[in-house]
This record gives structure tokens, sequence and C-alpha cells, in this order.
């Protein structure tokens, strides 16, 4: 079988176009996300860098920015741990259905 | 995650201390975008470096070029890095050496390593020195909490008194003593979080891995380690203000300020030192010896397969080279990249690490990049539209590098920089986008017709894996 007919079945597959839709809408949304939070992040410190180096608390020394940042790095793992646990089990079977599918 | 930017960010917040932790910041986040976004799709499409992807449907030889010199940049100034990093250490362990012949007894133990090694070693050899010095700074972090009765408050409020900047290590969002400059903050968060996809050698691992599920999986083990790293890499950087910048003994002199003995990337190894004794200080310095090792043969490996493969084997001999030829070309190759580093070691000697490292991510956010994107997501790249934005990228960031403050002041001395910035990603990052949108979509050949005709077979490849790896999903 010739990929150009594999390729076609494949277009015209429901499937596919959920898969793309589905999968890619959640990869540009968590990306969305982490940008969203990252550069958020960059942009207290380029324009409120006075927010960010106030201390946690009266009497501390801990700027505010230091858990900020902690917590950006802790959400970029936890975001990625949510696109790992979907892939590995929605997309994977959509895909195995769509090859299959398509190489009937 | 390198030995460099361990001993780097590190060195950062001992000398700037809040600023230190935007790069540990930035350096994690490239990580989960290229995963959501790019690593998927290029291991559908079978391909391995950044030249395979970028030429996929564009005519080879231009775009092939384009990319491994690309890539070689790239290579050479991580590279420069790395040997400032080993270099300093070894310089620091053995002072009878002169920073000098470090460097170039590190070049050389390249060279031997990269040629009698190859890939599997260097990618096992990574992933067990991984684990060491994973261990090591766990220690040194639970030295410092302990020393400081585990309370972060204890420790901070203990280096804002040991620190001669005092408060200004919590209330400098840049390097102490610099004005704050937005553009330049932004620059660094755009070079730090892009620079991360467009490394060459970092796009190869997620193909060492067989199936999908075992390659996401990997990638968010290593997003883990590499978070808690750079967490406590942050802790290593303020306990080194703590027990090192007080102790006299680590220090050039006491009475000018905290500038450490045998160079300015080496405050985790004093800090090992004065946790651990002289057993820990060889514990950590042979690690971390051995992972710069590593990372460099890893490096070394990627630019020689550029030459080697990319121009000497696809472009030059039109694919009819034998494998010995290219063997050799790769060999050579190695060679030529070993004395380069050397002589950029030497010249850079006084630079941070973390900035160096920063400066070559600047390069791959400029010009692998946005090609790489352009040639995964948008239908009308064309072939000359990849190799005008392509160029644009890699000659504007190698040019403004050049005539910026770290080049152009700090190493050449040539007085005050031409361009005032340090990273030039905020520039030319948006240019050769322009440039690659602007030559595209100007293209009325009909090989460029064919070319964004050929991009519907590429993302239905790209998303399924159809042909790819049939194997791993029937």
């Amino acid at each position: 079988m010739s990929t150009e007919l594999t390729v076609s079945r494949i277009q015209g597959d429901p499937k596919f176009h959920q898969l793309v839709r589905q999968r890619d809408g959640l990869a540009w949304a968590l990306s969305a996300i982490v940008c969203a939070i990252y550069f958020g992040f960059i942009m207290l410190i380029a324009f409120a860098d006075d927010f960010l180096t106030q201390p946690v608390a009266a009497g501390s020394v801990i700027p505010v920015g230091l858990p900020l940042g902690v917590g950006v790095i802790i959400a970029s793992i936890v975001l990625t741990g949510v696109y790992v646990y979907r892939a590995n089990t929605t997309f994977d079977r959509l895909i195995h259905d769509i090859i299959q599918d398509a190489s009937k | 995650m390198s030995a460099a930017s361990f001993l780097g960010i590190a060195a950062l917040v001992y000398t700037h201390g809040f600023y230190g932790l935007i790069f540990s910041v930035g350096w994690l986040v490239g990580w989960p975008v290229i995963l959501f976004l790019i690593a998927e799709r290029l291991r559908n499409l079978g391909r391995y470096t950044y030249a395979d992807v970028a030429s996929y449907r564009l005519r080879q030889g231009p775009v092939r070029t384009m990319a491994a010199i690309g890539a070689l940049i790239v290579v050479i100034w991580y590279l420069i890095g790395q040997a400032v990093g080993a270099g300093q250490l070894l310089h620091t362990l053995v002072p009878q050496m002169t920073y000098r012949q470090s460097v170039v007894l590190v070049g050389v133990l390249i060279i031997i390593y990269v040629t009698f090694g190859g890939m599997k070693a260097t990618t096992w050899v990574q992933i067990v020195k991984a684990g060491l010095l994973l261990g090591g700074a766990t220690f040194i972090a639970l030295g410092v909490m302990a020393h400081e009765g585990f309370s972060f408050e204890k420790l901070f409020s203990d280096a804002v008194r040991i620190h001669p900047q005092h408060m200004a290590i919590m209330k400098s969002v840049v390097p102490i003593g610099a004005k704050p400059n937005p553009i330049e903050s932004i620059s660094l968060g755009l070079t730090l979080m892009f620079g991360t996809a467009g490394l060459p050698h970092i796009l190869m691992r997620f193909f060492t891995v067989t199936d999908a599920k075992a390659a996401r999986k990997s990638v968010l083990y290593g997003t883990c380690f590499i978070g808690y790293f750079y967490i406590l890499t942050f802790i290593i950087g303020f306990g080194a203000i703590v027990l090192v910048a007080s102790n006299p003994a680590y220090l050039v002199d006491p009475a000018t300020g905290i500038a450490l003995k045998g160079g300015g990337n080496m405050p985790a190894v004093y800090l090992a030192h004065a946790i651990g004794g002289n057993l820990f200080l060889g514990f950590i310095s042979a690690v971390a010896f051995a992972t710069i090792l590593a990372v460099v043969s890893g490096l070394t490996l990627a630019g020689a397969s550029a030459i080697s493969h990319d121009i000497y084997a696809n472009v030059m001999m039109k694919g009819t080279a034998t494998e010995a030829q290219e063997v050799r070309v790769s060999k050579i190759a190695t060679v030529g990249l070993g004395i380069i580093a050397i002589i950029l070691g030497i010249m850079f000697e006084k630079q941070n690490v973390a900035y160096i490292v920063a400066l070559t991510f600047s390069i791959a956010a400029c010009s692998n990049f946005p090609i790489l994107v352009l040639a995964v997501f948008w239908r009308g790249l064309t072939t000359r539209g990849a190799v005008l934005g392509g160029y644009t990228g890699i000659l504007g960031s190698v040019g403004l590098l050049i005539i910026g403050p770290t080049v152009w002041t700090k190493v050449l001395g040539m007085g005050p920089a031409i361009f005032p910035y340090d990273y030039p990603t905020f520039v030319v990052l948006p240019a050769a986008l322009m440039v690659a949108w602007i030559a595209s979509v100007t293209d009325r050949t009909a090989g460029a017709d064919a070319e964004r005709r050929a991009f519907e077979a590429q993302e239905i490849r790209s998303e399924t894996g159809l042909g790819a790896e049939p194997a791993a999903l029937l």
C-alpha cells in the first residue's frame, strides 16, 4: 500500500482530527500556561522589582520573588506531569486506532 | 543539566544573590514547552537532529548546511563554558598547574575521550555522573541547612549579614552594581527559555529511549531532577556566602572582598570542602570534572557529526562518502573542536560560566529555535525562508554578542560595547522570524509550492508517527 493512500485515508479519519484537536489543544494550552507564568515572573523582574524584592513578612530578609521563583519551577514540573499522564493514557490509544484503521 | 551550570549558578548567587535565581527558573521552563510542542513531533518524524528536521521537506543542501553551521556555533560557545569550568576546577585543585595548563589538559582529555569513546559510552556516562552530582549536591545542601538549623530565614539573614553588599543581594534583580534594565531582563528571559529548545545535543536525548511512553516519562523524571537540582544550587549559592565568604582561607584577599582563590566559578567547590573536608572535596571535584567531560564529549560529538554527517557526507559528497571517510572527518573535526575549546577557554578565563552558557543559549534561541518551530508548524516555510532566516539568526546573534559587553569589553578589552545589551535575543529572534516569513511568502518558484504541499504528509506523520516506528505502535 502506498504512503499517499494511507495519508489520504488518515486525513479522512475523524479520529485523526479528534486527536489533532485534543492533543494540540492540550499542548498549546499547557504551553500558554507555562509561558504566562514564566513571562509573568520575568515581567515582574523587568518592571516591578520593588514588588518582588519586598520581604515576605515584616522582619524577614526573604524577598517575595524567592518563593515565587521556586513556585514557577514547581508549576512547570506539575504541568509536565499533566501532559505526560494525558498523552500516555488517551492519545496513545487514539494514535494506535488511527494507524490500524488506515492500514486495513 | 551540566556541572558548568551547577558551578555557574552557585557562583552567580554567591556574587549577586537573588539574580542567580532567574537562571535557575529560566533554564527549567524550556523543558515542558519542548515536550508539549516539539519533542514528540520530532520523534514521530523519525528525525534525530535539528538539521534533519529542518531539511525534512526542504532542499537538503542549503538548509542542512545552514543548520549544521548553526549547530556548530552553538556547540563551540557551549564548549567555552565547560572548558572554563573544568580548567578552573583543575587549577583550584592542583595550584601547581597554571590555569592555561589546566585548560590545555582538559582539551586533550576531551579529544582522547571522544575519539575512543562514542555516543553509547557518553550517554551512559552522562546518566551515572548526573546521579552522582545530584547526590553530592543534596549532601552539600543538607550540610548547609544543618549548619543553619534547617531554617531558611537564618540561612538568608546570615548571608545578608556576611555578604559585603548586605541587603543588596536580596534587593537586586540585575547583577549587583548594574542599573535595572527591563529590556535586558526580558531578553534574558527569552534567551533562557527558548535557547533550551535550540540546543542541538538536547534534542538528540529524546530519541535514545525506545518507545514514546518511556520517552515522555523520562522527560518528566528529567524535569523533576533538574528542577530539584536548580533549587539545591540556589541553597548552595547562599550557603557558600555563609560558609565560604566568611573563611579567609578561601579568599584572595579578605580585606578587599569575597573574590575566591582559583577563580570566580568555584564557590560550590569550596563549600564542599567547608562541609565535608578534603575527602568530600575530592568526591565533588571528581564528579563535577567527570560530568563536565561527559557533557563536553556529547557536545563535541554533536559538533563533529554536524561537520562529518551534515556538511561533509550529505552536502559536500552528496551521500557518496563511505563510512570510513565519514569517521575520519569526524575524528579530524573532534581534534579541531578540542583545540578551539582550549583557545577560547583561555580567552574567557575570567567570565562566569553561567553567563557564557547563557550567551550560548541566546545563539540557539535566535538561530536554531525559530527555524525549527517554523519547519514543524508553518506550512508556508520554504527553503529560501529557512536559509535566510537561519543565517539572520546566526550572524545577528554572533555579531551582536561579539560587539556586546561580555566579549567586546571584558574579553577583548576594546572599551565600551557598541551593542549595549548582553543578550541580543530580543532583537535577533523577531528579526529571524520576520526574515524567514518574508523570504518564504515572496517565494513563488515551483519548488517552493512543492515544499508547501509536502507539509500535509509531514504533518500527519508528525502527529501520528506513521512510517516512523510502526513496530512500536502496532
